[in-house]
């Protein structure tokens, strides 16, 4: 037999993907615990999600969720830090904490048989961290060291000086980690008042995937949790007021010199739409076409065409609030000026004047429904995408429905959304890289006057 | 535990692995080359990936991007060159099994038929921006070209990285893309993996007809070239960096050989993790670093151990190079402790459990079954591999530790802030880095 290359063959039917069933319940104090049975491999994803982040910060305490975060592997009870971690060791796994501007996530992915001792160990992290002073001092400094090191980080430095341009004073307007002034002046007696403020089951979902069930899965939650006080349905904190503040009208064009840089670090973008926007699905397929795919018309352009890069790419941060869209790329040093152009030059086109093609949303379209069962292979991606859910209060069926509502999207409905949505007049840019040599081509671009930052501005 | 499979060598010497795995409607299509950076020469550097970029640009028969079709079909795709290999992956649904396995043969066959000037030229100035992104302008990023060129004389194969040289780049010829195809990318020296939701008979059926016509090419003779460290090597590179970093590494075992497995673990128990000696003195307790780091970097003719530490600001790495090799030192004369050897066997076999989740990407299923087959020439290694970290005991770590490590040659590399050559360790010369 042999094969017919006048023509790629045209992919067949798949079977259907089996949607992760969830099923929910309650303890008394609030938590809600989430189970999806998922039996392959004997091995169960074990995550809290937290409806709080770094958005929660108070003024003047910018990192302190962050930190607190850090805290809560430091010991509990009588057991050291290091202690503890011998017990995570002793499962063969190690915990994972990630923290972000509207959630934190904090678990461990173990071996069927230690899901008992998981689920014991995890409780005493999330409702009794020691929090004891020479840890906090300990883990600050690393925090401040960290800080440090990140100055020499050309993307770091892009990504932080870019979202407090765009949100100032907002809680948006900070990276998670923070600030060093901030951090400096934080007590250990903040972690405790952040933890007792934040940490509380009302604003928590215990989620379990893989070898278990959800009635075994609640008893054991139920033995862990259920001394885990705090108030249900607590009134907002701090995060949520502090919403309301103003956001800035940074410059069109900011510069952060980092002399004789062989590239340029580049973010372009402007604060755009939340999370639970009914254009949802729209964007994501425009963000495909844009910037969102190896195939996509900017990285088609100043990776493809032109050879300026490694790699571009766009994407909307769906938030609770508004989150910024943004396009991040690193392009050689001598290509700057015309890179910032093409992509800018890109993304007004997508709103009308070069509207997607057929083909175009097809490729995006395709892309995103026919290879969807893919993100449900392992127990620990089942897992986060079952967090979505939880922290922006999708229904149950939202996995099933999520093909369907992509394949509904149009042409004309991209262009309307992208329009509706993205907006080339008020696109802020950034770039960390070398002025001297960069500088002069700016000038020409059509976006101001560039202003310059001090690199320790963030 | 196990990886089921079944093998057949095709007549033009392509090996076929299938692993069926019912449980997601999707199949991993995984292909490994046995050439990488390895098979380059001085002056030559870097060529092996950049060819791996020229494999993405379209081939005879669909001379247009390799993405677009794939991930029309709902694929995830990649590649990734090494010192000892070149891989090629996509995970696509079943039904689009026939389109991967076409592309893959189209771009194994008829590749050269649509190679340009023009994209030779721009993929060329992508892996310049590579570098760039990767390396020059990361903080650290040159280390590692530092430490491999002190490690292996410059004639040994893993002299360079697999990144190459700016000036080969640059001297990198049309014709000589034309000579590498024809010698390293051909069925006799390829493994194809299809790991997933597969009928064995369906599936090789299907690679048959998309391979089997695909000339045999020449056989490709192993690289072995042995190393050897004739002196201690004291470095240092200057570095836009904040905080001084210090690197100290070994020549160690080869991957799979005698020792690797114990060295994996000593790595594990000496620097990774909350619980490990260097992470407890260094960060813990004297807190003169902000993070450690080890690896058992096991390579196919030879590994390399390395520490990383970076010091906290006030300390010297004087004072982290001091701690350090008093922990190796201890740890090769007196080995591990039951509760070390304990822990690591437990990592271990969660490690091997968690490896079994995914069909495809990089370390998936359908990747190890092609490390075990070009590397050990022994796909069912799975079982072996993990029988030879259950079998490491306190004495064969403690042993090889010694040898390998506290009583062996080693490179000492800092990476200090331009202008800070004080803060390198004593008797340090300026590392060779382009």
């Amino acid at each position: 037999m042999s094969v017919n290359r006048s023509r790629l063959p045209e992919p067949g039917p798949s079977r259907s993907v089996q949607f992760p069933a969830i099923e929910k319940s309650a303890l008394a104090n609030g938590l809600g615990v989430w189970t999806v049975r998922h039996a392959q491999i004997p091995v169960v994803a074990l995550m809290l999600l937290l409806r709080r982040g770094a958005a929660d910060d108070p003024a003047g305490k910018h990192g302190l969720a962050a930190l607190t975060a850090d805290m809560l592997d430091e010991g509990v009870g009588t057991l050291s830090a290091i202690e503890l971690h011998e017990a995570i060791a002793r499962m063969g796994t190690q915990l994972e904490s990630d923290i972000g501007s509207d959630a934190a996530l904090i678990g461990f992915s173990v071996l069927r048989r230690f899901a008992d001792r998981a689920m014991d160990l995890l409780a005493d992290i999330i409702v009794s961290p020691a929090l004891r002073e020479d840890d906090f001092d300990r883990v600050r400094q690393l925090r401040l060291h960290r800080l440090t090191q990140l100055r020499d980080a050309p993307g770091a430095i892009a990504d932080r000086a870019f979202i407090h341009l765009l949100y100032g004073e907002h809680p948006y307007g900070h990276t998670p980690i923070g600030s060093e002034l901030a951090l400096a002046g934080l007590t250990v007696d903040d972690v405790r008042a952040c933890h007792a403020r934040l940490v509380r089951p009302a604003d928590a979902t215990l989620i379990a995937v893989g070898d278990c069930d959800h009635d075994e899965v609640h008893r054991l939650a139920a033995a862990a949790f259920s001394r885990w006080g705090g108030e249900i349905g607590a009134a907002d904190g701090a995060g949520e007021a502090g919403h309301d503040v103003e956001l800035p009208s940074p410059a069109r064009l900011n510069l952060i010199p980092r002399p004789a840089a062989p590239q340029s670090e580049l973010r372009i973008g402007h604060v755009a739409v939340a999370r639970n926007t009914p254009d949802y699905h729209a964007l994501i397929v425009g963000n495909m076409i844009l910037g969102g795919q190896f195939a996509s018309r900017i990285n088609l352009n100043l990776r493809e065409d032109k050879g300026f890069t490694y790699g571009a790419r766009t994407g909307f941060d769906f938030r609770r609030r508004p989150g910024p869209f943004a396009l991040h790329v690193g392009v050689q040093t001598s290509a700057t000026a015309q890179a910032i152009q093409e992509s800018i030059g890109e993304i007004a086109a997508i709103r009308g004047p070069r509207p997607v093609t057929k083909d175009e949303l097809g490729l995006a379209i395709a892309g995103l429904t026919r290879g969807y069962a893919r993100n449900f292979e392992t127990a620990e991606q089942i897992a986060r995408g079952v967090t979505q859910l939880a922290l922006y209060d999708l229904p149950d069926d939202y996995f099933a429905q999520f093909v369907s509502q992509i394949e509904r999207v149009s042409a004309d409905e991209v262009t309307r959304v992208m329009a509706l949505h993205v907006d080339p007049s008020h696109l802020t840019t950034i770039m960390v890289g070398d002025i001297d040599t960069v500088g002069a081509g700016l000038s020409g671009l059509g976006l101001g006057d560039p202003v310059v930052l001090p690199p320790e501005t963030f | 535990m196990n990886l089921p499979f079944t093998k057949h060598t095709l007549a033009n010497g392509l090996d076929v692995l299938i692993h069926e795995d019912h449980d997601c409607p999707i199949v991993a299509v995984n292909i490994w080359y046995h050439v990488g950076s390895k098979n380059e020469r001085p002056g030559h550097t870097g060529f092996a990936h950049l060819f791996e970029h020229l494999m993405f640009e379209g081939s005879e028969h669909h001379d247009h991007g390799y993405f677009q079709p794939l991930q029309g079909a709902g694929a995830s795709l990649n590649g990734s060159t090494n010192a000892d290999r070149t891989n090629y992956w996509e995970v696509v649904p079943t039904g689009a099994l026939e389109l991967a396995l076409w592309m893959e043969s189209d771009r194994m066959g008829f590749l050269l038929p649509a190679l340009t000037e023009a994209k030779f030229s721009n993929q060329r100035d992508v892996v310049l921006n590579e570098r760039r992104q990767n390396y020059e302008n990361r903080p650290y990023g040159l280390a590692s070209m530092a430490m491999l060129a002190a490690l292996f004389p410059p004639d040994h194969p893993y002299h360079w990285t697999t990144i190459g040289e700016v000036a080969d780049l640059h001297a990198a010829q049309l014709d000589e893309v034309q000579a590498f195809f024809r010698r390293y990318y051909h069925p006799a020296n390829a493994s194809l993996v299809l790991a997933g939701d597969v009928r064995e008979a369906d599936a090789l059926a299907l690679v048959r007809g998309h391979f089997e016509d695909i000339p045999a090419g020449e056989p490709v003779a192993p690289v072995r070239v042995d190393a050897t460290l004739e002196h201690d090597a004291r470095l240092y590179l200057e570095d836009r960096v904040e905080l001084p970093r210090l690197y100290l590494a070994w020549l160690s075992p080869a991957m799979f050989a005698d020792g690797d497995a114990d060295l994996d673990l000593a790595a594990d128990l000496l620097a990774n993790g909350k619980t490990s000696r260097l992470y407890r003195r260094l960060v813990f307790d004297e807190r003169i670093a902000t993070d450690v780091s080890a690896s058992q970097g096991s390579r196919e003719m030879a590994g390399y151990f390395q520490i990383a530490a970076t010091a906290a600001p006030g300390h010297s790495l004087a004072a982290l190079e001091a701690a350090i090799l008093e922990e190796v030192a201890r740890l090769g004369a007196g080995g591990p402790t039951d509760e070390e050897i304990e822990r690591g066997r437990v990592q271990v076999e969660a490690q091997f459990v968690f490896r079994l989740q995914t069909v495809g990407g990089f370390g998936g299923k359908s990747d190890q079954l092609n490390a075990y087959n070009v590397f050990r020439g022994d796909p069912g290694y799975f079982d072996r591999d993990l029988e030879r970290y259950v079998t490491v005991t306190r004495s064969s770590l403690q042993q090889a530790s010694a040898r390998y490590l506290s009583s062996a040659r080693h490179v000492t590399l800092s990476i200090v802030p331009h202008g800070r050559v004080e803060l390198a360790v004593p008797h340090s010369i300026p590392a060779a880095v382009s």
